[in-house]
């Protein structure tokens, strides 16, 4: 690779007159000898599997090994009002409220000619549809990222983004997004290769471990590379993208690794539907022009500076913070009696 | 410890992630990147480098590893990498019954002292369950995203990512041995990308671990163990 830094990647990309995307599939290329062919081919074979795995969180039974967690995409969805779209078509479940799909907010996405609405997988109370909070867009990609952590607490088939305990993010806000602009697969293929980019110099100045550097490493780097890839694929200039990595990480600077149990589910899995939401805010900062006043390989450095200082009990030990509350130590006891 | 690079933003230390497929990726079964496919891959490095499937394995953890490997599945991740398996393997959850039914019996056990990361395993692999001194043993680091790096191969320090097309050599300390092995692969249009060389005691029993751009061509073998000096050839293909 040519660049050590967001910065040199971003002028080397302007200077070539590409996008972050489809710069870095060129440096792959170089890099590994391949073609740019073989090395897209690769990358748009691991995009199939993350929509595959926003489907299936969808869809299938989600409760992890131990039990804590699952089926709260479907959760979401729900209350949304239902989310109707082309690669994820939730079945109607036996007992669900019917009508959902009259109700206000059960908006389908993009490209819905007669889509299949959701309904209530899990017979809950749904209030009508469209109270969300957040609004159709981003809640969807918050569900859809949970999906996507829930089939890797369920030990289903994931792609690493930079990491499992991170893998929902860069799906939830591509797949979703990916049905709202009617982007295609090779569009998103290149926008993965502009996240892998952006997390290479992460990962290289600093860390994408939550065991190294905590659960900024991991979920912080993730959202940072989501939010870089966002803008980049609406059209930003390569060093206006840039500034979204560094909004993005300077909002997770300092959070723990302190999984319950160990295990990756609590509280991961809510993280990585946050880090969807996040990675949207800090997409359209950038691309609303925004800057990042501490550039981005600056907050890189720092966020180094942070993990190295974390205690060892909040470094993916399972010894300190949530995983050592009264509850934590707990559902650890419980877990061990399960056995 | 071996952590971070820690340069600055001219950096001139060696990148520990090499491409973009060590960022995005690799395709596994979950629940934990560091702690089940990094374990999976250290696990199928040592399978690869023992050859057989050992009749018994011990499998000791350090750090996170220690404190979380039943959480998030560590053991029978790299029980299902000496079984060796993929990361993306389906099977990896069952691997420790598959390892019961297949004969092989392993242990999971807490190690203490030093060890050089916060994720690290140690293996000892026997060729009889009943044998008091292990024929294998292996020490792997997981740095992250499945990423790992293996630092010891039967007491010899090294350097191996596994990501590349890996050779290992076990040789006689002498003069003119790297050579051999360079002149062989240049022979076949082989790039070596990296090196690592360490010995027991000079003109001992010393290792090569070398890292190429190509896979090796079935003769390589036959080639390298025709001289009387070089005592095993091993291969690893686990990218």
């Amino acid at each position: 690779m040519h660049f050590r830094t967001l910065r040199q990647l971003a002028e080397q990309a302007e200077a070539a007159g590409l996008s972050i995307g489809r710069y870095m599939l060129q440096e792959q290329a170089g890099e590994s000898g391949k073609t740019p062919a073989e090395e897209f081919q690769q990358m748009a074979t691991y995009y199939g599997i993350m929509k595959d795995a926003v489907r299936r969180g969808l869809t299938e039974d989600t409760t992890s090994r131990s039990g804590l967690t699952g089926q709260d995409a479907k959760r979401i969805l729900a209350y949304r009002g239902g989310a109707a779209t082309p690669s994820v078509e939730v079945p109607p479940i036996a007992g669900a409220a019917p009508g959902a799909d009259a109700s206000p907010g059960a908006k389908a996405t993009l490209g819905a000619g007669s889509p299949p609405h959701a309904e209530a997988p899990l017979g809950a109370e749904v209030p009508p549809g469209g109270h969300t909070l957040l609004g159709d867009e981003a809640s969807l990609a918050m569900s859809y990222a949970l999906a996507v952590s829930e089939v890797n607490a369920s030990m289903g088939r994931i792609i690493a983004t930079p990491t499992a305990g991170s893998c929902g993010i860069i799906p939830g806000v591509f797949v979703s997004c990916q049905e709202r602009f009617g982007w295609s697969d090779e569009d998103m293929t290149h926008g993965l290769f502009a996240a892998g980019a952006i997390g290479y110099v992460i990962a290289n100045n600093s860390f994408v471990s939550g065991a190294e550097g905590g659960c900024q490493a991991e979920v912080g780097s993730a959202i940072g590379m989501a939010a870089g890839a966002l803008a980049d694929m609406r059209g930003a200039k390569p060093t206006q993208a840039i500034h979204a990595v560094g909004l993005a990480l300077k909002n997770s600077l300092g959070l723990v690794c302190d999984p319950v149990g160990g295990l990756v589910e609590v509280p991961c899995i809510v993280r990585n539907g946050f880090g969807a939401v996040t990675a949207l805010a800090a997409a359209d900062m950038a691309l609303a022009g925004v800057r990042s006043v501490i550039p981005s390989d600056e907050v890189v450095q720092v966020m180094l500076e942070v993990g190295t200082a974390m205690p060892d009990t909040l470094r993916e030990t399972a010894r300190g913070g949530l995983a050592q509350t009264p509850t934590g130590q707990q559902i650890m006891k419980d877990l061990r009696k399960k056995k | 410890m071996n952590g971070p690079a820690g340069t600055g933003p001219s950096g001139g230390v060696a990148v520990r992630f090499k491409d973009v497929f060590s960022i995005i990726g690799p395709p596994m079964i979950g629940p934990s990147s560091s702690h089940t496919a990094g374990a999976a891959r250290i696990g199928r490095a040592a399978r690869q480098l023992f050859g057989p499937l050992p009749k018994r394995a011990d499998v000791i953890f350090y750090g996170s590893f220690a404190a979380t490997y039943e959480g998030h599945g560590t053991y029978a991740a790299i029980v299902g990498g000496l079984l060796d398996m993929a990361t993306d393997d389906v099977r990896l959850p069952d691997s420790l019954a598959i390892a019961e039914q297949s004969g092989m019996q392993a242990d999971a056990i807490t190690g203490k002292g030093l060890f050089p990361h916060p994720n690290t395993a140690e293996l000892h692999l026997y060729a009889d369950a009943g044998d008091e001194k292990p024929a294998f043993t292996l020490v792997g680091t997981s740095i992250g995203g499945g990423n790992i790096e293996i630092v010891d191969i039967d007491g010899f320090k090294v350097k191996m990512t596994g990501n590349y097309p890996t050779l290992v050599i076990q040789n006689a300390d002498a003069p003119g041995m790297i050579a051999i092995v360079a002149r062989l692969l240049q022979q076949h249009g082989i790039n070596i990308g990296t090196m690592s060389v360490d010995r027991k005691s000079r003109s001992g029993e010393a290792m090569m671990v070398l890292e190429t751009d190509e896979d090796f061509p079935p003769t390589l073998r036959g080639e390298l163990a025709a001289y009387d000096e070089i005592h095993s050839v091993r291969f690893v293909h686990i990218t």
